[in-house]
């Protein structure tokens, strides 16, 4: 075990590497290409022993590690923004030929309105393609996501591809110190990847072949129960790696001082480490309050914020905004709470844009949530012109 | 037989593994073969490989396939393959 410090992107290119990939194929794009570039340098040090494809676009990218998973490799990708929608029609693909892949996504703006700071609006528009979703909110998370990931994908009970989301700049280009355990040690937590069928010339299959609605249901049904199965696996997981290595960033959710809290507030990201210190203040001055930072966006743990619901009022921050509806992260809580809580949610929008959120800017939203709890979401600081 | 715990669209290679997709068809290519010269442009240019070559040169339309592209008539060069819609009266 070694201290490592670096920014998010050189920490993710570290845990990739040690995790053993056969293949990473990556095109580079702000904030992310430091993360390849990381990867890249390994190769040239010999560390790195896997093949590196540098591809022509982010969805080759994706293409590349979707044959090279389906010949049996296990592999690793990492993108952002811009780069992650080209890839969309590919994120489909590799989670409904049920891949392992992993992938770190760097959260930055969509645009137009060329911005390249964090907001999370990426990935939130992938929620929908079977991808299980990581929000990481320090680097050592990061770095423990990553491995972790891997065995996660690759459990026989899950078999779908997994994203590692962490905010541009704040995560992605700051230092922070992260242990680093050694490769025999990692070697110990991580076997090699055994695919359960793979593209083999001596033993031909047909992939991806047409079939009808009797066959597609089974498999859409089967990736469902995969990300319902990944609720009680990634919680088995994070205690192995405590057991292992110490470090440990909660399960689907990591819940900080919400046993006693009469609010508790629900966020992703970076914010949900500044929101440590708001609640840290908050509860200096006489407020009930703890955090519950979403770890796992897919599969969305309903069924413990069902249960945060029924002992407290919640507060929801989203840094992105489903346009036409309100925040993503808004909408599942109160899909969760639907017909079985009276739990009131207030929902603020915040952040967008790369926007910073601070802790004063987190207790803010929280005094005004407490004072007058409001079924409906708000655009928090946002001022006209 | 359950060979892997893994639900995805994987078939073994096999004749009609897909089904008989000859059920598409809305025309249908018929050899006139006092015409043809076993050439085999049919043979080779066919997309579903529906054309069987037989020992003597000689090709057939296997039917359970053909989804009747016209692709054979079009490249026969002394038109030896009639397109005709499926179900017409003769």
């Amino acid at each position: 075990m070694t201290i490592m410090i670096d920014t998010g992107n050189y920490i993710a290119a570290k845990a990739a590497v040690l995790a053993r990939p056969q293949v990473v194929a990556a095109y580079p794009i702000t904030p992310q290409t430091t993360l390849v570039e990381g990867i890249a340098n390994y190769k040239g040090t010999g560390e790195f022993k896997g093949e590196y494809i540098c591809v022509e676009s982010e969805h080759s990218a994706m293409t590349a590690c979707i044959g090279a998973s389906e010949a049996g490799s296990r592999t690793f990708t990492g993108t952002s923004s811009h780069g992650l929608l080209l890839m969309h029609e590919m994120l489909h693909w590799a989670a409904l030929a049920r891949l392992p892949i992993v992938m770190c996504n760097i959260n930055r703006v969509v645009g137009p309105g060329w911005n390249i700071w964090a907001d999370e609006n990426d990935s939130i528009a992938q929620r929908d393609t079977g991808w299980i979703q990581f929000y990481c909110s320090s680097n050592q998370e990061i770095f423990d996501t990553v491995i972790q990931s891997f065995k996660i994908a690759e459990n026989k009970s899950i078999g779908l591809p997994v994203m590692i989301n962490y905010n541009a700049f704040i995560l992605s280009h700051t230092s922070m110190p992260v242990s680093v355990p050694d490769q025999a040690e990692i070697d110990g937590f991580l076997p090699p990847y055994e695919p359960q069928w793979k593209l083999d010339v001596d033993n031909p299959v047909t992939h991806g072949n047409i079939i009808g609605a009797q066959y597609y249901e089974k498999i859409r049904r089967a990736q469902y129960e995969a990300q319902e199965n990944a609720k009680s696996l990634i919680p088995k997981i994070t205690k192995q790696w405590k057991d292992m290595f110490g470090t440990y960033h909660g399960d689907l959710l990591e819940l900080y001082h919400c046993e006693d809290a009469e609010h508790i507030l629900i966020c992703m990201g970076a914010i949900g480490a500044e929101s440590k210190v708001a609640i840290d203040n908050l509860r200096e001055n006489g407020i009930s309050i703890g955090l519950a930072r979403l770890r796992c966006f897919r599969p969305f743990p309903q069924e413990v914020i069902l249960k945060l619901s029924k002992q407290a009022d919640l507060i929801v921050i989203d840094r992105n905004i489903s346009v036409g509806s309100s925040g993503a992260v808004y909408q599942e809580v109160k899909g969760a709470l639907y017909g079985k809580s009276d739990a009131k949610v207030t929902g603020f929008i915040a952040g967008l844009g790369g926007k910073d959120v601070v802790f004063t800017d987190i207790e803010n939203m929280c005094k005004k949530a407490i004072k007058k709890p409001e079924p409906n979401q708000t655009w928090y600081g946002f001022k006209e012109d | 037989m359950k060979k892997y715990q893994v639900v995805t669209g994987i078939s073994d290679p096999a004749e009609g593994a897909m089904g008989k997709r000859g059920i598409w068809r809305v025309y249908k290519p018929t050899i006139d073969y006092e015409k043809c010269v076993k050439c085999l442009r049919c043979w080779t240019f066919c997309p579903e490989g529906a054309i069987k070559r037989n020992k003597d040169g000689s090709v057939e339309i296997n039917y359970d396939y053909c989804k009747g592209c016209g692709v054979c008539a079009n490249e026969c060069k002394i038109k030896a393959i009639i397109m005709e819609r499926e179900g017409k009266k003769k």
